[in-house]
């Protein structure tokens, strides 16, 4: 599986926050999707886009709330397509399954088009240390791996790069002039991974949908690389999370109209690939054989729970990051796992534990943006509320040196805020102890601990001399301008 | 003749006005008493336990949400100057008590009954307009170039859209000035100020230099928690514009 770095989340984001390169690349992309997303919402009408919401939304919870059922029937229609399914029930069995299929087919060369799960399993780790050379070839994806980083965002896995680091990295990695001309630099990578795709023994594809009733994989993509990963090499090894299912291509229609939309503001992608099964006898081309690998890696712990098995819901459109305030400043990287941002605050405690995730969950304002602009509904505020209570109250597993602390100051709290008469005295003594270090009525930057990490930047006011409902009984009850006694 | 009875409201302040802004309360019952609207004010109210859910202590919360059901039991409408206690009463009550039928027709109840000050003002009083009334002393002035910055709560949960805005744009001497990205966050979020103040900090930086470019004098905003996060900003950094509750404008706006 791919590295865990969750609990690095405070000291990346902070470093994150600092790093003018990264904030002007999500500054331009983050504003730019979301801009196009809106543009499209509004050209479709935004009654129109709340029933697609809603469709897409019933969909998925029949779906999720029968998976089992069309899981099984996705394998019985991709088998009799000629393909084989596999179950994978943790990131090392799907890594040994892909390795057994290169092995027994004799791959020297693999190229990918994009794949979320391969980078939740780290597949290409586990292939190189086999001596298979694999290639990204989803453009965002070959830039990451020439950098030797991960992925960023759900579709812009580069997002964090800026076109001069690019430019630099082209340089540098594959010998060519530097150049920041984009379309220059589209034909540099055209041209490095056209040979890879006509050398490739096999291919592998992630999936945006699995269709159980034509056993079908779907990929839309806007270079064509997963058309050709798909069906130039001798075998095609399509990977996806469970969750991944859905009914039937009727059902297929409404997400081929929100996930484009919402991923990059586009109406359609250039390019939409259905793939069942291998070649048949009168096909021209395409892959002597078709694997499914059908991942769980800890999915099955978010369907078990109710409160988050909406979570698998998601179509990784990518557009909770673009309105995330919190993503938008930290970027992908900070989230210390492969799913950033809002979804990645829940899908990753579930997938890796909360245990070594716990920042995740608390890192957000419940601002709510990221639910107004998910195409299934997904409310991931309340998800991330009922994750906080895991952590604050849920298994001594999740507590560390804070929690003590955390626990107390919430038992006093609810103890003072349960008596207002233990309200009242704990305002005049706060206000004693604050108020002759206050200029202005304000407290300024504060050695006090806690207080501190408020007043390193804002004033913070000292309470009242009066309460609200000391001046209410003296000077406002039993008053009115309307001359009604109240 | 007989007057048509009056709408009652009770309000309940919050803790963070009772305790910091009292005279933000003294603005709201000022303006809702204008609006023709009879005030009380439910004894040994405190907080509605939202800070304490928010982080995650959700039992401790309940005791004070139970307390919050026990003291607004029998109001007819209650008024909460403030979106993220409005939805907190109005929303998170049924998550919080789900398991518990009693406890939860209770919190319906109540959901049914709890309104945001601007919310309750526009579609319950169908009060726009504020009546001329001269300026006091004790009455904040009245603003000029007024931006408005949509808390998220009241935004995204009590889906308080555009009461503010209507109340704002009718009242007197207020010009109202579009805030450049105004439903973003100002990156308050209760506890996350201070277990992420480096993440928050940037947010308020973006919010503040909104209002800066607005040309605004006054900031404003329908929940005291947001406000004091940037008005702690504005007075650390001595910028010119200031910050007040919509309570505190309306008020102020007579004249």
């Amino acid at each position: 599986m791919a590295e865990v770095v969750t609990r690095q989340f405070v000291p990346a984001s902070q470093a994150a926050v600092k790093d003018a390169q990264l904030r002007q690349a999500l500054r331009r992309a983050g504003t730019g999707f979301d801009g196009t997303r809106r543009e499209a919402i509004e050209e479709v009408s935004p009654e129109v886009w709340e029933e697609w919401r809603e469709e897409a939304r019933r969909i998925k919870e029949h779906t999720i709330g029968h998976l089992d059922y069309y899981l099984e029937m996705l394998e019985r229609n991709v088998t009799a397509a000629g393909g084989t399914v596999h179950f994978a029930v943790d990131a090392q069995q799907a890594n040994a399954i892909v390795s057994q299929i290169a092995r027994a087919n004799n791959v020297q060369t693999v190229t990918k088009s994009k794949s979320m799960v391969s980078e939740e399993l780290g597949l290409n780790h586990t292939l190189e240390a086999q001596e298979i050379d694999v290639f990204e070839t989803d453009l965002g994806e070959y830039i990451i791996q020439l950098a030797d980083e991960t992925p960023s965002h759900l579709v812009a896995p580069a997002l964090h790069k800026t076109r001069g680091q690019v430019a630099q990295l082209f340089a540098d990695q594959l010998g060519v002039p530097y150049t920041e001309d984009i379309e220059e630099m589209a034909r540099i990578a055209r041209v490095a991974l056209r040979q890879k795709f006509l050398d490739a023994d096999m291919g592998i594809s992630g999936a945006n949908f699995l269709v159980a009733e034509t056993g079908s994989l779907v990929i839309i993509t806007n270079e064509g690389n997963g058309r050709l990963c798909t069906s130039a090499p001798r075998v095609h090894v399509g990977l996806a999370g469970m969750e991944k299912v859905i009914p039937s291509l009727q059902d297929l229609a409404v997400f081929l109209r929100l996930l484009p939309r919402s991923a990059t503001g586009q109406r359609i992608t250039s390019y939409m690939s259905m793939v069942t099964g291998p070649r048949r006898d009168e096909d021209e081309d395409g892959p002597e054989e078709f694997h499914l690998v059908i991942v769980d890696n800890g999915r099955s712990r978010l369907l078990a729970d109710p409160a988050l098995r909406e979570s698998l819901y998601c179509i990784r459109c990518g557009a909770c990051l673009n309105v995330c305030p919190v993503y938008q400043r930290v970027g992908g990287h900070a989230y210390g796992w492969v799913y950033p941002g809002p979804i990645g605050s829940i899908v990753t405690p579930g997938l890796v534990g909360l245990g070594q995730a716990k920042d995740l969950p608390n890192a957000s304002t419940l601002c709510g943006a990221c639910r107004d602009a998910c195409p299934v509904q997904i409310n991931i505020p309340r998800m991330l509320l009922h994750l906080r209570h895991n952590i604050a109250e849920g298994p001594e597993s999740y507590r560390d040196a804070g929690s003590d602390t955390g626990s107390l100051l919430a038992r006093g709290f609810a103890a003072i805020m349960s008596s207002p008469r233990l309200l009242g005295v704990g305002r005049k003594i706060g206000r004693r102890l604050l108020a002759p270090m206050a200029k202005g009525g304000v407290l300024g930057q504060s050695r006090i601990p806690l207080v501190s990490r408020w007043t390193r930047s804002r004033d913070l006011p000292v309470p009242a001399p009066r309460s609200f409902s000391e001046i209410w009984r003296d000077e406002l009850s039993g008053k009115g301008p309307t001359g009604l006694q109240d | 003749m007989t007057l048509p009875q009056p709408t009652r409201a009770s309000l309940f302040v919050t803790c963070i006005v009772d305790q910091l802004y009292p005279e933000v309360g003294v603005s709201v019952v000022r303006v809702l008493r204008r609006a023709g609207v009879a005030v009380d004010f439910p004894d040994g109210q405190t907080c509605c336990g939202q800070p304490l859910y928010n982080s995650g202590y959700v039992s401790e919360a309940r005791k004070l949400a139970e307390r919050t059901l026990d003291i607004l039991s029998d109001k007819e409408y209650v008024v909460v100057p403030s979106g993220s206690c409005g939805a907190m009463m109005r929303v998170f009550y049924l998550d919080l008590f789900a398991n518990d039928p009693e406890l939860l027709a209770r919190a319906k109840d109540l959901s049914q009954r709890v309104y945001e000050f601007t919310e309750f003002l526009v579609d319950v009083v169908g009060y726009e307009s504020t009546p001329v009334e001269p300026a006091t002393d004790d009455r904040p002035e009245r603003g000029s170039a007024v931006a408005y910055h949509p808390s998220c709560h009241l935004l995204r949960e009590m889906e308080v859209t555009n009461a503010p805005q209507r109340l704002l744009d009718a009242a007197p001497g207020v010009d109202r000035v579009e805030l450049p990205d105004a439903e973003q966050c100002c990156g308050f979020g209760g506890t996350f100020a201070v277990k992420y103040p480096h993440i928050s900090e940037e947010m308020l930086a973006d919010k503040v230099a909104a209002a800066t470019s607005s040309g605004a004098d006054t900031l404003t905003a329908c929940d005291m928690g947001c406000l004091m996060h940037i008005g702690g900003a504005v007075s650390r950094q001595k910028l010119p514009f200031q910050v007040r509750h919509i309570a505190q404008v309306l008020d102020g706006s007579a004249g």
